[in-house]
């Protein structure tokens, strides 16, 4: 893994701007680890802790972390498909080799106003690419509650939108890098744009990209769990109201749902991702 | 995807995958109905998009966004959340390498147990100080890293109030159970044979440490202490939504306001916020990982 790879020591200036960015840094956000460590911190978290213990393992809050828990599942599955089916398209519109210029363009001059035409797709599909992924999910959460109102449909709507931006950039890096050979193969004997695509793009790029996919789908299952806290359901919803009521037993319950949920979500895309590669 | 042969190679898995007869109908059936069951919980309901509500609420949303708020007085209202949601990550980031270093260290099985370092010593020695810290680290890792910095800034917030501070608390704790986990799989993933070397040179265990793990270990992990300031960069930003400072705050307000021009302002310095220190990180890391 580290092979080839050597550390080599970072100048002085390096150094010393990345001291500098440190202190500047620990002044600015007033961290303050004596008070925290100190014995009044101390005993404030220990208060906390204790608080939290018991968790709160009651019928109606099993079952309303049980319901959380499963509706939270759901945002990140259909989140993270929707991402799939936003990406793909803008992928394959932001794959050079596919558009204007590699192997499939070699002794092929394109006319100046259809080379403007394919450059302008990849850039436009390429700035929706970035807008998407700019935008940060609980952001779009919030735009898709003020657009379709509370619950679990403006979650999966967000995380689509902000994972298809992350997938189409990942796709389209992947697609770009296919080994051009059979492409070019059955560009020569004949085949057009499509048929190069499905037959030879995407069987190259498929299992990189269902490897991206299952991970951003582990990266969607703790994002859908916080979703709520603006409104857009699932067990983020009903943590902002135990965090707001003082909760704290039901809290703990909440979160040991969040724990053995991603812990099963990563074990389980774990076991696929092995299954695939 | 550098490797565009292997890669190439890999691709009848998909085939192999898909096509594997009963685990491929299992498979299939198992996404199907998960699909269905997910789509009627999540209340997926795509007519939703286009009733006359929400396409008006959709027009007064882009309406509102343009033009962006450019204004002196904005923009310097802003200059101190910026600055602020950078001190966070960098914060952030260093408490995570304090939490997750000596942690990763503790859950790496062949420094702590297992292996070569291990080998002359009893079995109850290895288990009671290897293997029972080993597995207690790991168990705080995972519940650092499963636990949302989101859900960590909510609780840092009541524990220690609002600002900052409770932001870099929340990113430190949980980008602590992340590099650790991953610090402790580069250790893993280390050439054996040179460890070997050292140990039959004689070599104690804090040299085969440092002259075997070491270096084969520390570009891997600062390349990817770097990733994970990108990273925090991201999550400081929105941290802001339940009171732990930076950006996430005013972004909050103007968008409970519905000041729609300066919430494209806010995701315009957003943008620069994250491809700068993308930026940066990556200048780093090709000064200092050959």
């Amino acid at each position: 893994m580290a092979e080839g790879r050597r550390l080599r020591w970072p100048g002085l200036t390096l150094t010393a701007g990345f001291a500098l960015l440190l202190v500047w840094s620990y002044h600015g956000t007033q961290v303050d680890l004596a008070a925290l460590f100190g014995s009044e911190g101390r005993s404030q978290i220990a208060t906390y802790i204790e608080k939290l213990f018991p968790p709160d393992l009651s019928r109606k809050t099993l079952v309303d972390a049980g319901m959380g828990a499963v509706e939270t599942f759901a945002i990140s599955f259909v989140g993270s498909l929707l991402a799939v089916v936003l990406a793909l398209p803008l992928a394959v519109l932001t794959t050079r080799t596919l558009l204007y210029r590699g192997i499939l363009y070699e002794g092929r001059r394109l006319g100046p106003v259809s080379k403007g035409i394919r450059v302008g797709i990849y850039v436009i599909a390429k700035a929706v690419l970035n807008v998407l992924r700019t935008i940060p999910e609980i952001v779009w959460a919030l735009i898709f509650v003020f657009l379709v109102g509370l619950g679990p449909f403006p979650g999966v709507l967000a995380l689509g939108f902000h994972t298809g931006g992350v997938l189409g950039k990942l796709f389209g890096e992947v697609l770009e890098d296919v080994n051009p050979r059979p492409l070019e193969a059955l560009g020569s004997a004949g085949a057009g744009r499509l048929a190069i695509l499905f037959y030879g793009v995407l069987p190259q790029a498929a299992p990189q990209c269902l490897s991206y996919a299952l991970y951003r789908w582990e990266v969607n299952i703790r994002a859908a769990a916080i979703l709520g806290f603006v409104g857009a359901g699932g067990l983020g919803q009903r943590i902002y109201i135990a965090i707001n009521l003082f909760l704290e037993n039901e809290l703990l319950t909440l979160i040991l749902a969040i724990y053995v949920m991603v812990t099963l979500v990563d074990a389980l895309s774990a076991y696929l991702r092995r299954r695939l590669l | 995807m550098t490797d565009s042969t292997r890669s190439f190679r890999s691709a009848g898995s998909v085939g192999r995958f898909a096509g594997k007869s009963v685990f491929g109908v299992i498979f299939a059936l198992l996404f199907l109905l998960t699909l269905g069951a997910s789509l009627r919980l999540a209340q997926v309901d795509p007519r939703l998009l286009f009733e006359r509500e929400a396409l008006h609420n959709l027009a007064r949303f882009i309406g509102g966004m343009f033009p962006p708020n450019l204004s002196r007085s904005f923009l310097a209202l802003m200059a101190r959340p910026v600055l602020e949601t950078i001190q966070i990550s960098v914060m952030g980031t260093a408490i995570a390498v304090l939490i997750g270093a000596p942690l990763g260290l503790l859950a790496t099985g062949s420094l702590s147990w297992s292996g070569v370092l291990h080998e002359r010593r009893t079995a109850g020695g290895r288990w009671l100080l290897g293997f029972v810290p080993y597995a207690l680290a790991r168990l705080l890792l995972s519940v650092f890293r499963s636990i949302p910095e989101f859900v960590w800034a909510f609780m840092f917030v009541r524990a220690v109030g609002l600002g900052p501070f409770p932001g870099v608390l929340a990113i430190g704790v949980a980008y602590g159970g992340m590099l650790g986990k991953v610090y402790s799989e580069i250790l893993e993933g280390v050439n054996p044979q040179p460890l070997e070397a050292l140990h039959a040179g004689g070599a104690s265990k804090l040299g085969i440490a440092l002259y075997g793990f070491l270096p084969q270990a520390l570009p891997n992990v600062v390349s990817y202490t770097l990733y994970r300031w990108e990273c925090a960069i991201r999550a400081s930003a929105i941290l802001g939504f339940v009171g732990a400072g930076g950006l996430g705050q005013q972004l909050e307000l103007s968008m409970r306001m519905f000041q729609f021009d300066e919430v494209l302002t806010i995701l315009g310095l957003l943008f620069l916020l994250v491809a700068g220190v993308d930026f940066v990180s990556g200048k780093i890391r090709a000064q200092v990982v050959r």
